[in-house]
């Protein structure tokens, strides 16, 4: 007891003695203020389902979700499989588990290209300015006026089916709502005093808008990408179900209702069961990012 | 317009309204003009060879380079951009090769169904969603808010294709509420003249009263899918703009002037919701138009989205080049023409 007194009264000190407890103190209230929104709460214990899933697929299942037992096939959901089998006799519960890689992987890559190009343009255009402002941004409103969904399918359509592909599309029509944002952002930052005092010292614009604009904007950055993980697991996932996404026998969800499709009337657990895995964790996602908006951005909170 | 009398008369081209629209043409053209340039590279440039993939790479060298001419593939790139802009610009998109005929005939003739379901799911969404919105800004953090929260959010989150597959187990093959798949029964295809392509206002225009019920029943359910999805957007916008307005004094002294809640609802606060909700309505028209082609191929819609999809997997790149402009064209337009609404019907945008 006396432990975590002490950690909470080294959490809540007024005067905090190292950057790093402060960090820790910030952090810590954030997470006060996060775990008492019920919603937001539901949210995150849906995304840290999905991780530990993702993590433990090879302990929570038997085979690799690819095993076909053709003897088996189109079973219902029962004790040996909770899910039921589809067409090719493969576990649909495997599959789930596994599918969960894939959607985390498909996520995490647009993330990886999304938010440093968003970033990048934004701050670049909200910190110099002028022309080169006018410019980046114009070529941020093209995009950003662009049907999203049609645009990644005739993007698919030329590059050829596949999950890189996709996930290459998805990026191309996403990243533009992330320079806008940025943007925003740098354009309040780059008259506050830190950045007058960095300038003065002699940085360079490279330098200041990597190391002192660039990690002002990763609060909005963070809420605006969970909010837009949802859209981004649907557009994958309705990728997938054209068949222009993860190509079998990749146990990829949109890709298994696209299967199941033939079988919906008569075995409807086969497409049924994956949409039901996208609905939970997109709204897994919804739910952690409004909640992460109150926290991180309390100013935009409606 | 709010002009001070004293200053000196400006010259005509100086007027606010037609800067504006100065303004507002040069952003359209420039987004159109990236729309095509993106689309030209994704049609023209991506795939390895499109000469190639015409006479395939058992052809001849002689074949290959007089295909490549003819496709005007030995020109700069500039050039080539050029001649595909202004073939745009008159309309011509190719010719398809699954229906070896012009592009923008089959898009002319697809169109309306789209449009019809779009339209539909925008009205439904419209009229169910902002009423739900209103309901739930002015019982905000109550029960009705929690359950429009929790309906917006299923709307957001859930797969429209996989939502749509649901309904149809249920509505059609269990209960048998609604028919299938499809714009209209098979025995009904092709009564009903074709005037402006929409089933609805066809049929309703030559008192075909039985197609107009057939063609309706088989409409309900993919714009409930749709609109479930406008449903989510509308209703959250309206509840954030009407608490926005909520929270104003002209609010406060409404009430204390003893006005009725539903007056100081409807009558004060909705009143100045309504011009920012032209421009959420813009959006999900636009979003709809494109979003439907999910929904088109779960229910076998013969709209332009299934024109798209059934395109791309025979490889007919003009075709899903031209849609997909087509489309990028409309969901841009609309989205401009909503925006210009609101300035023109926004006085605080006016000055």
């Amino acid at each position: 007891m006396t432990t975590s007194n002490t950690l909470r009264a080294w959490l809540l000190s007024d005067s905090p003695d190292s950057a790093f407890q402060a960090r820790c103190q910030r952090f810590y209230l954030g997470w006060r203020v996060f775990r008492s929104n019920p919603i937001a709460l539901a949210g995150f214990i849906i995304i840290a389902t999905l991780l530990t899933v993702a993590l433990l697929a090879p302990v929570l299942t038997t085979s690799d979700g690819t095993l076909q037992i053709l003897s088996d096939r189109l079973q219902p959901p029962s004790a040996s499989h909770w899910f039921g089998t589809d067409e090719l006799g493969r576990d649909i519960y495997e599959r789930i588990v596994w599918g969960s890689r894939v959607t985390l992987y498909i996520v995490s890559l647009v993330a990886v290209i999304v938010v440093p190009i968003g970033l990048f343009i934004g701050t670049v255009a909200g910190y110099v300015g002028g022309w080169v402002d006018n410019l980046l941004m114009r070529l941020t409103d093209i995009f950003l006026a662009f049907p999203r969904l049609i645009l990644a399918l005739a993007f698919v359509s030329a590059l050829g089916p596949g999950l890189e592909n996709a996930v290459l599309a998805i990026a191309l029509t996403t990243w533009s709502p992330f320079a806008r944002i940025a943007r925003a952002e740098a354009l309040t930052i780059r008259n506050s005093e830190h950045i007058m005092a960095a300038r003065v010292q002699g940085a360079s614009s490279m330098r200041i808008i990597i190391h002192h604009v660039t990690p002002l904007c990763l609060s909005s950055m963070i809420v605006r990408l969970t909010l837009d993980m949802a859209g981004i697991i649907l557009t994958a996932a309705g990728l997938g179900f054209l068949g222009l996404g993860a190509q079998p026998p990749l146990p990829e969800w949109g890709a298994m209702i696209s299967t199941g499709r033939n079988y919906l009337l008569d075995q409807w657990w086969v497409p049924t069961i994956p949409g039901i895995a996208i609905l939970v964790v997109s709204m897994g996602f919804n739910l952690l990012g409004d909640g992460l908006r109150d926290v991180l951005d309390p100013r935009s909170g409606d | 317009m709010g002009a001070d009398e004293n200053s000196p008369p400006s010259p005509i081209w100086r007027h606010p309204f037609i800067l504006k629209f100065a303004n507002f043409i040069f952003t359209v053209s420039l987004t159109f003009i990236g729309l095509t340039a993106i689309t030209f590279i994704i049609g023209r440039v991506l795939p390895t060879d499109p000469a190639m993939a015409i006479v395939g790479d058992r052809a001849s060298q002689e074949v290959y380079e007089a295909m490549r001419v003819h496709l005007g593939l030995d020109r700069p790139l500039l050039e080539q951009y050029w001649i595909y802009l202004s073939n745009i610009l008159q309309g011509n998109f190719g010719t398809s090769i699954m229906t070896t005929r012009p592009v923008l005939d089959d898009i002319i003739r697809f169109f309306p169904a789209t449009l019809e379901l779009a339209s539909v799911a925008t009205i439904a969404g419209v009229f169910i969603g902002v009423p739900m919105g209103v309901l739930a800004a002015v019982r905000q953090g109550k029960l009705t808010d929690h359950i429009v929260r929790i309906i917006g959010l299923f709307g957001y989150s859930v797969p429209i294709f996989w939502l749509g597959m649901v309904a149809l187990l249920i509505f059609y093959a269990q209960l048998d509420w609604v028919p299938g798949p499809g714009r209209i029964e098979v025995y009904y295809d092709g009564i009903v003249e074709s005037v402006t392509g929409i089933i609805l206002i066809d049929s309703a225009m030559q008192g075909e009263w039985e197609i107009f019920e057939n063609a309706f029943m088989h409409l309900i359910l993919p714009a409930a899918m749709l609109a479930t999805y406008a449903l989510a957007y509308i209703a959250r916008m309206t509840r954030s703009f009407m608490l926005d307005q909520l929270n104003q004094e002209y609010v406060l002294t409404a009430r204390v002037k003893g006005l009725s809640e539903g007056a100081v609802i409807w009558n004060h606060a909705f009143r100045n919701v309504l011009v920012q909700l032209i421009t959420i309505i813009g959006l999900t028209y636009a979003s709809l138009l494109e979003g439907s082609v999910l929904t088109e191929t779960v229910f076998a819609w013969p709209g332009i989205g299934q024109y798209i999809t059934n395109s791309l997997f025979n490889a007919d790149m003009n075709a899903v080049i031209g849609g997909t402009v087509v489309v990028g064209i409309c969901f841009v337009g609309i989205n401009m023409l909503s925006d210009f609404l609101y300035r023109l019907v926004d006085p605080r945008a006016r000055a």
